[in-house]
């Protein structure tokens, strides 16, 4: 079929957008209102962090890691530690692994709570993302009780962890996920019931499992596709220990990927409560770490937007020779693309929405 | 309790030449492109293209020894999720990757200097 040129043209859309949280460009070719192909540009955040890696002593470069971004500085610095971790061969001590697991969901948490937030802002019910994000206040109280910081942690250290959860800690956290639980159970019936909120997501860019799995999308947007994958079954920190599985869908549209994120707040619950249940008595948080690292080692984590990986490399030097971090936004890109094409205009910000793009994350 | 899957990552090294088949039969076997990276070791460049199985969760890296004249073909035309890291090897270690689908021409980064992290090249008289 012949292609009519002169209905078609390019609009530049980013990287300064009402709806985006984050600077990503597009330039989208549209056909009328049709959106039939978009070509991503990044590279306005960019830090060079892995280069600073290469020449920042690998004890310090961990506080870099977990600056790379606010929202997933957790996992980050976990990542981070973990690839170091295998390269020096040493078992962190079961405590610190649970409590890894527990920092861990409630970064999952409170990062799914932001994402339902802009998601809502992104189709105009304002007053659903205000619940979202008031919400969301709570398991950042509850980072702050236990870390100090609501946003970067920084309690990950080579070897364990730095802080512990006391008991009074665990009652705060149970009394305060109880809390979200109920309170999430209310809005969810907006999410997911409410007529406007389903004519805006149900439908709209539709990605199936087979164009996930060439695309190579992960996380909360492959599982919405129907692939069942969560790397948190690899059984790394205390995940072994737990009961779950992962929460899909087989729409592959808007709206299964806001039913995942949704249902994976209360997943993240779940595994906070078993995770506390069985919280290991000896108190030990770290083993010690001497010398410099030699070698390589590849860690894959389940970060709150996908899988995560972490490359280190070292040869015995007090620098790193390589530090990857491929972050999960790095990876959906190509399905963002993929789901824009047969867009209309209005939907474009909605769909950049629904990979929950961390830019900050993907320039590093 | 859950089920615990997880096997051993496994590295293999192969040739450049080596790079589009190897691609082609992995990704016959269900695996999906999960990272690729260059690294600098010495002189040399090391490049990995790790592939993951979403049901197995096993981890299979190619790496590649090379240097920044040796040609690398793109395996994009198979995976096309590659292209943004065979733009950022390009861009960042000044590896010689050829026919990227979307080449950015090193500007995915929007960087001003010439491949940062490239092994150093002598300067004249030394």
């Amino acid at each position: 079929m012949a292609v009519d040129l002169s209905r078609r043209s390019v609009i530049p859309y980013g990287p300064q957008h009402p709806v985006l949280p984050e600077p990503i460009h597009l330039d989208l070719v549209i056909e009328d209102e049709k959106v039939v192909e978009a070509i991503p540009s990044i590279g306005f955040i960019h830090r060079g962090l892995e280069g600073l890696a290469m020449k920042k002593d690998f004890n310090d470069m961990q506080y870099v890691i977990e600056r790379i971004c606010g929202i997933c500085s957790f996992m980050h610095g976990m990542g981070y530690c973990e690839a170091l971790e295998g390269i020096f061969e040493v078992e962190v001590p079961d405590r610190a692994k649970f409590l890894r697991t527990i920092w861990c969901e409630m970064s999952r948490i409170h990062s799914h709570l932001l994402w339902l937030g802009l998601l809502a802002d992104g189709f105009g019910f304002e007053s659903l993302f205000y619940q979202a994000w008031r919400i969301r206040e709570k398991i950042l109280d509850m980072a702050e009780l236990t870390t100090g910081g609501r946003l970067i942690a920084s309690v990950n250290k080579i070897g364990g962890v730095l802080k512990d959860i006391d008991d009074d800690m665990t009652k705060a956290i149970l009394k305060n996920i109880g809390e979200i639980e109920e309170e999430l159970k209310q809005i969810e019936k907006t999410f997911l019931l409410d007529y406007t909120v389903q004519s805006r997501l149900k439908g709209v860019g539709v990605l199936t499992k087979e164009q996930i799995h060439e695309l190579g999308g992960v996380g909360p947007v492959a599982r919405a596709s129907g692939v069942n994958v969560d790397l948190r079954k690899r059984g790394y920190a205390a995940y072994k220990y737990l009961d779950f599985e992962p929460v899909t869908s087989n729409d592959g549209d808007c709206y299964a990927r806001c039913n995942v994120r949704l249902h994976e707040v209360y997943q993240s619950i779940d595994l906070i409560r078993q995770a506390i249940a069985k919280l290991p008595e000896d108190r030990t948080l770290a083993v010690p770490v001497k010398g410099n690292p030699d070698g390589e080692c590849f860690v894959r984590l389940e970060q709150s937007r996908g899988e995560a990986v972490y490359y280190a490399k070292a040869t015995g030097g007090k620098f790193l020779d390589r530090m990857r971090i491929r972050t999960p936004t790095f990876a959906n890109i190509p399905s963002l693309c993929e789901m824009l094409k047969g867009a209309t205009l209005s939907d474009v910000g909605l769909l950049v929405i629904t990979i929950d793009p961390c830019i900050s994350c993907t320039e590093r | 309790m859950a089920e615990v899957i997880c096997p051993e990552n496994r590295l293999f090294e192969i040739t450049p030449e080596q790079l589009l088949p190897k691609t082609m039969e992995i990704k016959t076997r269900g695996f999906r492109l999960s990272q690729a990276c260059a690294a600098l070791v010495k002189d040399q460049i090391e490049l990995s293209y790790s592939f993951a199985h979403d049901e197995t969760y096993q981890l299979e890296t190619f790496r590649i020894v090379t240097d920044q004249e040796t040609e690398i073909p793109s395996i994009t035309e198979i995976v096309p999720a590659a292209v943004f890291y065979e733009n950022e090897m390009k861009e960042l270690f000044g590896v010689n990757i050829k026919m990227i689908n979307m080449d950015y021409d090193n500007k995915l980064y929007r960087i001003e200097v010439e491949s940062p992290m490239a092994p150093k090249k002598p300067k004249e008289g030394e």
